[in-house]
């Protein structure tokens, strides 16, 4: 028995479990019950008409076409398809960059499935809701806190739903002043988030794009012939994607306000700024933050999240109601501070996500000022030791601000890879696969040319850096030896390399199984 | 420099002082203080966050957190009747078990290869979904209920290519306020009054609004206040008539008993699945999803994910990605509302999809016909209460509308009282109902024994 | 997919290709010469090896996979016969070459193969433009293989070229889209400068990883945005005005839009959304100018970033003085505007001072209600 030799960090014995599992349809066998459900009480059963009372035209006629499975059975196939999915608990996750996934401590989950938590009608009497209400509040408060703002709603989903929040504050805030019709554009930058544009849209903006200038900041000059009487506000998010910080953020701010407008702060990037720098001491207006992403509460999939939307106190009348306040003695519900008709009015029904809140609450009391500092300057450490590491490498580069530290994340390019092999971004991700890895290039359209965008965050040990560091060298090396070997990759994932040539095609697509029959059968 | 970190924090790997200064060495830096050089002097925080500091230990946050949440008393220590718009069912134990397994709780946005299970499942969510709605076309969901119905309103508005859309006056102020706030000011939203003793929506209102401005005409069914709506039928042919869309919400849990939408003219469909194996949460259990036919016309306005089905470069294998995933560049009319993507509450759309394979058709058509046999014994017993009647003799799924006008309390005071003895009573309706008077909505669900219900009556007997 | 899903039990039937290959382009690279044309017995005096059968070969190797299925239309010789049948195929010759080709061949045998399923032409520049010449409307691959390689219509390298003719003949990649083939001044090019212009358009597989400018976003979404521009544009059109509408794809789907006729290269003019006239000169600008309010509506095309001065020297310098700023309208996906990677957008009037009148920053259409920032200069 030799010692294990633990020399390359490489995983190149991984395999992904594949179980070339059925779709749940394929598993049906008429007569199985996956569960029993309790019927009414014979007395009850007896005494009234049942589904007899519906009127014809409503009455069901075929049952619908579930499949019919046995529990265990059910079970197992979602277990399996579990096993298929690279949960942020299994991998190393640095190559979902801009989605700030870090460590979403157990301890949260569990507390958020206890009955006081999971067994409560968003309706009930205050007096029934007092823990929930507190908790809600205090997070509102220490969101206040790091961000410098005054008051914050969670009813907003997500983060596009946190942008058309900050978007509809807006839009109610010049509407109240009359400026409604004069105030209708939007400001905002080619590398801010789709939804930066995508939610304003929704309420009426006309969005004016910035492009960067050599250094990656937004084009100050540009900034200045944009901004008019027309401006309503300007959006941005600091850093950008690219990891680029824009040092200038209070001459745009100041500009911004001297016409009138306000400044909305998307703070999706802000991990790397916790207990460092404050969205209001920029000169923004209002913000929100992703509590799916820098607040630690589990992705799932891709929600339930929240996003957060924090303001200055002059804003808050125009909040989605209602409010959560404290009398002193009991927290409690109020509607008459957002009650003018200007008001955003709702986003969401009931309060907002409790349980993600939740979650963020004792996630925050985990770590206290001194923790959140700590995340901040960790997951900027672990960026640019990564940062450094990376451009060291001949078939990597960075663009703007050479030299100069990034701030949570970084938008790499392997232009000069794709030039001297024809090895590309997408080669490059469908590789990384087979040794575990996610690997995120960029969203649409790509400005960076081949974009790899990482975002390792403070979850990460130096370790779990260096390997995957260690892995994408030995992907590039690959590149250049074996360039062939990418064009049917992954080889150890769940399945081999996709021909989605027909997802744009109606004749071809099938987005449910009853379409896939139809068209396929 | 007035703020420390924080050593060896369990969270925080690389906190460890020897692990952060070789890592700072190997970047030529020497302290965390020389990170964030890039923020402008002025706007550095120079002192710590006013937050309470970390508790010492994990044991020491659970016993706090819990000691807060004792505070709630919940639906497992109550006798519940609430319901308009969250719902207690019973959540079978798989669904818990699914959606707590960790891969699916923390995977977020990788490819369909490695997170094909994340794929597979919502596209079989999406076909679940699809059979129980008898639609062929199903989005990865969305919010809520009420950003299902603003989102089908707009894909509805784009279609006909009009503004106008008409919406029921039943309907929940909340949600219509979510839909204003989302529709305008590019749509014009008019509300169609109620039939009075029904409840339904009144077909002469509704043709007297109609014309050739309204693109989208919305009902619910059931409607908020509890009933079916026995004028669908009329309702969907008025607004084709009329060239509009017709937009129908509903209750997925009915559909076991009640008849798809499809079947009286629906051209879209949207609901929310929190009745599917989702805890009520606060309201955090909400999940909004949108139906249509499998015609580009209506597939190119959805402006959520759709996963559909694929093949791979290997033989036989199938694999699911996005359809059409530019389609949200898309629009080629004015209101050219580039809805985004983005994460939304993808969670619960998996739990649903293990509900909906879980109890199957029969389970499905049983919790149907145990709600509607609960909720007409209790609706019988206590509108044989004195000064308490039905307000309207409608039928209904789950929820029903009772009258206290003549007991002379308010609601108010009445659900005071049962608080009291642990019971939650029904929405109070008169802020928002006005007309309604002193009215409140009863959920009765097939969580409900007989023996709740009987407590309930007699709860209310010695109240009024 | 639909071929593995749907089409099983079916037979696959027999596709057409024509292959096209341009025997002196790339010749005078490899020897310092910036190009072939006009200057091929130069480039034959200093030794230079014919490239472009090498490379032709190279990307036809990658559709050996299905050879049995795949009928191959050419030219006789080193036009295409020759790398054809040594792979192994039986060809079918269409256009018979002589001993020394020109242009006026590339033309002539492109023609003769119009019929195929797809076009895969090995070349340059100068061969794109042939084959635009020849009026091909059916899909083609570019091979690189001349020196001068400006049109996206080539592949970024020659083994991609087959592997994405391979793609789309198998029933893969069924999207098209057009993109531009430009014009050089060669002149201007052999001292180091590179003047392009927009010669006109060919049709090519969608597929973001292959072709050059591939950072390029798929089709759809592509004309989503023009669409979106279109119809921004055509929302803020005022009655009893006339517009002027530049040559470009962008500007031709605002033209498809209104289901009006456009010059691919030329300038339309429009008003109230009807036609006008087709392909104006400078005097006929002028002289409708004088008539009543003019705009322009204009996209930078043809690549090198310029707005003016390339391609359209119907706007002059008199016809921009006239217009001004203000009333010009630009037109432009996002893109396009990254590409210029923070140059500005140039005119080149050839009047100085309507040049500085245009300069500064303006408001580009990149979308439905969306505008971005973007800088006019002279130089």
């Amino acid at each position: 028995m030799k010692k294990i030799d633990r020399s390359s960090k490489v995983r190149t014995g991984f395999h992904q479990a594949k179980w070339d599992e059925p779709v749940i349809f394929e598993l049906s066998q008429p007569g199985e019950r996956g569960i029993l459900v309790n019927k009414a009480d014979k007395r009850i059963a007896e005494s009234v008409e049942g589904t007899k009372v519906l009127p014809d035209f409503l009455q069901r006629k075929t049952a619908p076409a579930l499949p019919e499975i046995s529990q265990p059975r059910v079970l197992r196939h979602y277990a399996r398809l579990a096993q298929e999915t690279l949960g942020a608990d299994v991998n190393i996750e640095i190559g979902q960059g801009t989605c700030t996934v870090k460590y979403s401590p157990k301890v949260n989950d569990q507390l958020a499935n206890l009955p006081q938590m999971r067994e409560m009608h968003p309706l009930q009497d205050e007096s029934t809701c007092q823990g929930i209400m507190e908790i809600m509040y205090k997070t509102n408060k220490y969101m206040c806190e790091i961000s410098g703002m005054d008051c914050f709603t969670f009813q907003p989903s997500g983060g596009s739903q946190g942008i058309l929040g900050m978007a509809s504050l807006v839009y109610s805030y010049f509407k109240d002043r009359g400026e409604a019709d004069q105030r209708n554009e939007i400001i905002t930058t080619i590398y801010s988030h789709p939804s930066d544009a995508a939610a304003p849209h929704v309420k009426g903006f006309k969005i004016i794009y910035l492009h960067p200038d050599k250094d990656g900041y937004p084009d100050y000059e540009a900034f200045k012939a944009a901004v008019n009487e027309h401006t309503a506000a300007f959006f941005v998010a600091n850093p950008e994607d690219t990891g680029v910080y824009n040092k200038n953020v209070l001459k745009f701010t100041k500009l911004i306000h001297e016409m009138g407008g306000l400044c909305a702060y998307d703070q999706a990037n802000a991990n790397g700024l916790l207990g460092v720098t404050r969205a209001r001491d920029a000169g923004f207006d209002m913000c929100f933050f992703n509590l799916h992403k820098t607040f630690s509460t589990p992705h799932g999939c891709g929600g339930p999240a929240c996003g957060a939307v924090g303001c200055a106190d002059f804003l808050e009348k125009y909040l989605p109601s209602p409010l959560l306040k404290f009398d002193g003695e009991k927290y409690y519900y109020d509607y008459e501070t957002a009650s003018n008709p200007n008001a955003i009015g709702k986003i969401r029904e009931f309060n907002g996500v409790a349980p993600v809140v939740l979650k963020a609450y004792a996630w925050i009391r985990s770590l206290g000022p001194n923790g959140l500092y700590q995340v901040a300057k960790t997951a900027v450490l672990n960026n640019n030791y990564m940062f450094k590491k990376l451009m060291e490498l001949h078939c990597v580069d960075a663009p703007y601000i050479p030299g100069k530290q990034r701030i949570e994340q970084c938008r790499y390019t392997l232009e000069t890879l794709y030039k001297e092999t024809g090895v590309g971004t997408a080669d490059i991700q469908r590789r990384m696969m087979d040794f575990g890895m996610h690997y995120w290039t960029s969203h649409h359209p790509y400005y960076v040319p081949e974009p790899m965008t990482l975002e390792p965050t403070e979850t990460p040990s130096k370790e779990d850096i260096d390997e995957y560091i260690d892995t994408l060298k030995y992907v590039f090396d690959e590149a250049y030896n074996d360039p062939e070997k990418f064009k049917n990759a992954p080889y150890q994932s769940v399945c081999h390399q996709l021909d989605e040539s027909n997802m744009d095609d109606p004749e071809q697509w099938a987005v449910t199984w009853r379409c896939y029959l139809k068209k396929f059968q | 420099m007035g703020v420390e970190g924080f050593k060896s924090h369990p969270y925080i790997p690389n906190s460890v002082p020897e692990v952060e200064q070789e890592m700072l060495r190997e970047i030529g830096l020497q302290s965390i203080e020389e990170l964030h050089e890039e923020v402008p002097n002025e706007i550095i925080l120079k002192k710590e966050m006013n937050l309470p500091e970390a508790f010492g230990s994990e044991y020491e946050l659970r016993r706090h957190v819990e000691g807060l949440l004792k505070k709630n008393s919940s639906c497992a220590d109550n006798l519940n009747f609430l319901g308009a718009g969250c719902y207690q069912h019973y959540v079978p134990a798989i669904c818990d078990e699914i959606n707590g397994k960790g891969e699916f709780l923390t995977a977020y946005g990788g490819e369909s290869y490695n997170d094909f299970g994340r794929f597979q499942t919502l596209f079989e969510f999406e076909s679940l979904m699809a059979e129980l709605v008898d639609m062929e076309v199903v989005n990865v969901p969305t919010m809520d209920y009420s950003q299902a119905a603003s989102t089908a309103i707009r894909m509805g508005s784009r279609v006909a290519k009009r503004t106008g859309v008409l919406v029921p006056a039943s309907m929940d102020r909340e949600k219509l306020s979510v839909i204003k706030n989302y529709c305008m000011p590019d749509l014009q939203i008019q509300e169609v009054a109620l039939d009075a003793k029904t409840g339904c929506m009144d077909l002469a209102d509704l043709k007297a609004k109609l014309n050739d401005s309204i693109g989208v005409v919305y009902f619910e069914n059931p409607i908020y206040l509890g009933m079916f709506e026995l004028n669908a039928q009329e309702i969907a042919d008025a607004a084709h008539a009329a060239g509009a869309q017709c937009v129908v919400g509903v209750d997925p849990i009915t559909l076991g008993v009640v008849s798809a939408p499809r079947s009286y003219g629906a051209d879209i469909v949207c609901g929310d699945v929190q009745p599917l194996g989702i805890h009520m949460n606060y309201g955090g259990g909400q999940s909004g999803f949108m139906a249509t036919m499998d015609d580009p016309k209506y597939v190119l306005e959805f402006p959520s994910r759709l996963f559909g089905i694929c093949c791979t470069k290997e033989p036989g294998e199938y694999a699911f990605a996005d359809v059409a995933y530019d389609r949200t560049s898309f629009g080629h009319l004015r209101d050219q509302a580039k809805e985004y993507v983005g994460t939304q509450t993808a969670l619960w759309g998996i739990t649903a999809g293990v509900y909906l394979a879980t109890m199957g058709p029969k389970g499905m058509q049983e919790v149907g016909e145990t709600i509607m046999q609960n909720a007409q014994y209790a609706a019988r017993k206590l509108s044989e209460l004195e000064n308490v009647s039905l307000r309207f003799d409608t039928p209904f799924f789950e929820e029903f509308v009772l009258d206290f006008n003549k007991t002379g309390k308010t609601v108010a005071e009445i659900n005071k009282e049962l608080l009291k003895r642990h019971i939650f009573g029904g929405k109070d309706l008169s802020h928002d109902f006005a007309d309604l008077g002193q009215c409140a909505m009863y959920c009765v669900t097939e969580v409900h024994t007989k023996g709740d219900i009987d407590t309930l009556v007699a709860a209310l007997s010695e109240i009024l | 997919m639909g071929c593995h899903l749907a089409l099983l039990s079916e037979e696959i039937p027999v596709k057409t290709l024509g292959l096209l290959v341009n025997p002196i382009a790339g010749m005078g690279g490899s020897v310092g010469l910036k190009g072939t044309d006009g200057v091929l017995e130069e480039a034959v005096k200093r030794g230079a090896k014919r490239q472009s059968g090498l490379r032709a070969r190279a990307a036809l190797e990658r559709l050996l996979p299905m050879k049995e299925d795949l009928q191959i239309l050419c030219a006789s010789g080193a036009m295409g016969q020759d790398i054809a049948e040594e792979l192994g195929w039986k060809v079918r010759i269409v256009y018979q070459a002589g001993p020394y080709t020109s242009s006026l061949d590339t033309i002539a045998a492109a023609k003769a193969m119009r019929e195929a399923d797809l076009l895969l032409f090995a070349g340059g520049d100068g061969t794109a433009r042939d084959i635009v010449a020849a009026e091909v409307t059916g899909p083609v691959i570019g091979i690189p293989a001349g020196v001068k390689i400006h049109s996206p219509v080539y592949a970024i390298r020659p083994e991609a070229a087959g592997e994405l003719a391979l793609r789309y003949l198998s029933g893969g990649c069924g999207r098209l889209r057009e993109a531009e083939v430009v014009d050089i001044d060669e002149a201007a090019y052999r001292t180091g400068h590179v003047n392009t212009s927009l010669y006109g358009y060919l049709r090519v597989p969608d597929d973001r990883d292959f072709l050059q400018h591939g950072k390029s976003p798929t089709p759809v979404s592509e004309h989503g945005q023009q669409l979106g521009i279109a119809d921004e544009m055509i929302d803020r059109m005022k009655s009893d005005v006339y517009y002027l509408i530049g040559p470009g794809s962008t500007t031709r789907t605002l033209m498809d839009e209104l289901g009006l006729p456009n010059t691919l290269i030329g300038v339309d003019l429009i008003c109230d959304k009807k036609l006008i006239q087709s392909d104006l000169r400078e005097e006929d600008i002028l002289r409708h100018i004088a008539e009543r309010e003019t705009h322009l509506v204009i996209t930078p095309t043809g690549g090198q970033g310029y707005l003016l001065g390339r391609g359209n020297q119907q706007l002059s310098g008199a016809v921009m003085k006239k217009i001004g700023k203000e009333r010009m309208h630009i037109l432009a996906t996002k893109e396009k505007l990254f590409h210029l990677e923070g140059r500005p957008l140039l005119v080149d009037t050839g009047d100085e001072e309507t040049d500085r009148m245009l300069s500064g920053y303006v408001r580009a259409i990149v979308g439905y209600r969306e505008e971005q920032m973007v800088r006019i200069s002279s130089q």
